[in-house]
């Protein structure tokens, strides 16, 4: 069960995997996710659904190795098999003919933002997309948004390749240039989402962000996952991971994922100490 | 005992006294999770076996949701027949080392007994343990089974509802499979009982009994996503092609007061806390993965048997932290804004809860929490007096003007009750359900009103208990048995 068919390395820390789960596979549709423990004493950790074959029975992630529980699943390799493997959780994206839309992917959030792309433009919307990294080694996936894409953008913080910006600056550039532009998704780090919704609010662009918060059971059962979206309380598990980032009180989410720093930088430190040896 | 017993008169097994569950002190039980209750020795169980007066019309019987044999698992006991003990015994009840830690006692089978009316009625929670603990300790033999009926039953939540209910169809010869959400079966008993009060590995040798009848688990399966209702009942659309669905998916939603800083961090529901500490291991960290944080001062909202374990929880954990940094013991608080006679947990959980250290603040309601740097750094309260009784014919608690007051605490726990999760509803049509998000089903057969489903536990009664939620899949698996023989 839930074995690991493929992998591939994007960067020193973002990694791909294919998973098996034919029944997940069958019902996934972009926007959603799933939860996995790599271990059995491992967390349950939500990733986002980078794509999925129902013929194959397969499911694609991409994750960024930031703490504990995804170093130990970058260590896995094709033939091992993940402990549990949960899903397709939350709602899927909100597929409709719009018009012209804008999807913006950051970093490890180019994952996530793949399949909506390929879905709004399979509804018929014409697609421009933006992708962008800090550096030209966390980039992946040009090519793929490209065949997706109608227009691509490509930018890194730091210059090291094709434009150097960040993200919110291409998107502020079409939304002057263009008075057509219908909706925009933006996926990626909370900080990335924020300053993109910021961006888009004096134009009124409906912009649509997929939120990252600590998940335990992810169905709806305990409430870690808890934003605030336009003042009311929402769960992220079951209410999202979509909402929208005009109404998101993006503070509340930063100090919420903030809770378990020392336990996280404590867990991963052992973790370290113990595999130093193992090559990786 | 080793002497050959004899035939005891009624006066003389009337002067027996109950024999108390030995327990771990309490000073000394706050600083690990192992299990409190200790259980009887053979001696204590013999003894205690003995008091019981075997009444004609053994009116204990009737107080048991799922009708145990009780005069006759303890009449085997006493005569040391304990595999007739553990046969009278499971032939009603798949779950006896639970039911035997968990059940309230109290109010349901010892309540009956004719000792209670003059005294203390015979102890036969501590009894079904034993037996039920002496059965795991041989190792559990399966029951013979009858010749399958070729019928397939579908049963969503491996708690305590869906695995009586699976076991007993199991037994009449059906072939079910448990559709369970989370990674680990067990439902409440896994996630929400603390491992002092019901340890995971009693859970897991009760669900290994079950899977020995045949049942299938299937785990993280949650229905309403992976599989609707519909789909589960429909041989078109896949393989599954259920004859019936039995729905012991619980009330797993947690409730919120509503009040202002309820999302600072630092503030938890129950469930999330109780399932980190629990389900997810929280108390071994960093040996286990999952992180819980209590803080020096806790206050945990409410007063059922969830806020009890939370409470105990936040008190082992913090005493824990304490003692490796050398540092003031914590301070947990229960707050309940009715008085010491409504709260909903039972007497023997309060009782273990005050023991351990746990301050009782009554008759007092939050209103506010606050926050500094996104972190709670007090709770504001107001005093409660009660008023008229309200609908539940408990007395209403008013706010008294003027006498909020604040309270020192940098952890909150909200226990305030759970209502069905509405996952499992997608993709439903037909299945009516209350204002209160539960299921409406017949009180006796557990008959929805969607044809071929069946439901039981707290998805029907709303957040209720282990051994009424038993009863109810057990009636449940008896018409649904009924209905696939087609009577």
């Amino acid at each position: 069960m839930y074995e690991i068919l493929e992998k591939e390395i994007f960067s020193d820390v973002t990694k791909l995997i294919v998973v098996s789960a034919p029944d997940v596979a069958r019902k996934a549709q972009a926007g959603q996710f799933i939860v996995i423990r790599v271990v059995d004493e491992g967390e349950r950790i939500p990733l986002t659904i980078a794509d999925f074959d129902r013929a194959q029975g397969t499911l694609t992630m991409v994750f960024q190795e930031v703490g504990k529980s995804t170093m130990h699943l970058g260590t896995l390799r094709p033939g091992d098999a993940l402990a549990s493997l949960t899903g397709p959780l939350g709602r899927p994206t909100e597929i409709e003919h719009y018009g012209t839309v804008i999807c913006v992917g950051g970093g490890v959030g180019i994952a996530p933002v793949y399949p909506i792309a390929r879905e709004l433009r399979a509804a018929g919307n014409h697609v421009i997309s933006i992708i962008g990294a800090r550096t030209k080694d966390l980039l992946f996936w040009e090519d793929k948004m490209g065949t997706v894409s109608d227009e691509l953008i490509v930018c890194t913080d730091d210059g090291s390749y094709k434009r150097k910006a960040l993200v919110t600056e291409p998107l502020k550039e079409l939304l002057e240039q263009r008075d057509n532009v219908a909706r925009v998704w933006a996926i990626g780090p909370a900080i990335m989402m924020k300053f993109c919704s910021l961006t888009t609010k004096p134009f009124g662009v409906p912009t649509i962000v997929s939120l990252n918060s600590i998940m335990v059971d992810a169905t709806g059962m305990c409430g870690a996952c808890r934003v605030e979206v336009g003042g009311k309380t929402k769960f992220v598990c079951v209410d999202g991971p979509e909402f929208d980032g005009h109404q998101v009180d993006w503070d509340l989410l930063l100090a919420r994922q903030r809770i378990y720093l020392p336990e996280e930088k404590l867990a991963k430190e052992k973790f370290l100490a113990e595999h130093q040896t193992c090559a990786r | 005992m080793s002497e050959p017993i004899k035939e005891l008169t009624t006066k003389e097994r009337m002067a027996i006294p109950r024999h108390e569950m030995p327990r771990q002190e309490a000073m000394e039980r706050r600083k690990n999770f192992f299990e409190v209750a200790l259980g009887y020795s053979a001696e204590q169980a013999r003894e205690e076996a003995e008091r019981c007066l075997q009444c004609k019309k053994p009116t204990c019987i009737e107080g048991c949701p799922v009708e145990v044999r009780i005069p006759e698992f303890i009449l085997a006991l006493r005569s040391g027949d304990m595999p007739g003990a553990v046969q009278a015994l499971k032939s009603k009840n798949n779950l006896p080392a639970i039911c035997g830690r968990v059940c309230p006692q109290e109010t349901q089978c010892e309540i009956n007994c004719v000792l209670a009316k003059k005294g203390k009625p015979v102890a036969i929670g501590r009894l079904e343990r034993y037996v039920a603990d002496w059965e795991l300790g041989q190792g559990v033999i399966p029951p013979e089974l009858p010749p399958p009926t070729g019928k397939k039953v579908a049963v969503v939540g491996a708690g305590p509802a869906g695995l009586t209910c699976a076991a007993d169809l199991a037994r009449m010869g059906h072939q079910v499979t448990i559709f369970e959400a989370l990674h680990a079966p067990g439902g409440v008993l896994m996630y929400g009982i603390p491992e002092f009060r019901l340890p995971k590995k009693i859970v897991l040798a009760e669900v290994n009994y079950v899977k020995s009848l045949g049942v299938e688990l299937r785990l993280n399966a949650v229905i309403g996503k992976l599989f609707t209702l519909d789909e589960l009942l429909d041989e078109l659309l896949n393989e599954q092609g259920y004859d019936a669905v039995f729905l012991g998916t619980g009330a797993g939603l947690p409730m919120f007061m509503n009040i202002p800083g309820e999302n600072y961090n630092g503030v938890y529901s129950a469930n999330e806390f109780l399932t980190r500490v629990n389900l997810m291991k929280g108390y071994l960290f960093p040996e286990w993965d999952t992180p819980v944080k209590v803080g020096k001062k806790v206050a945990v909202v409410g007063a059922g048997n969830v806020a009890m374990d939370a409470a105990r929880c936040a008190l082992r954990l913090g005493t824990i932290r304490a003692l490796e940094e050398g540092s003031e013991l914590p301070e947990v608080h229960i707050v309940y804004r009715r008085s010491r006679a409504e709260m909903p947990a039972r007497a023997e959980e309060v009782e273990n809860a005050q023991e351990e250290g746990v301050i009782f603040d009554l008759l007092t309601n939050p209103v506010e929490i606050y926050g500094k740097d996104g972190w709670v750094s007090g709770m504001r309260c107001i005093r409660m007096e009660l008023g008229e009784p309200d609908a539940s014919g408990r007395r209403q608690p008013v706010p008294i003007p003027g006498s909020e007051f604040d309270m020192d605490v940098d952890t909150v726990i909200m226990a305030l009750g759970t209502r069905p999760n509405p996952m499992v509803f997608t993709a439903s049509g037909g299945l009516e359900r209350t204002k209160h998000g539960t299921v409406v089903a017949d009180e006796i057969t557990g008959r929805t009103t969607k044809a071929r489903v069946w439901a039981g536990g707290d998805i029907v009664t709303g957040a209720a208990t282990v051994i009424s939620a038993m009863g109810a899949g057990k009636r449940a698996a008896a018409d649904i048995d009924r209905f696939l023989r087609g009577e």
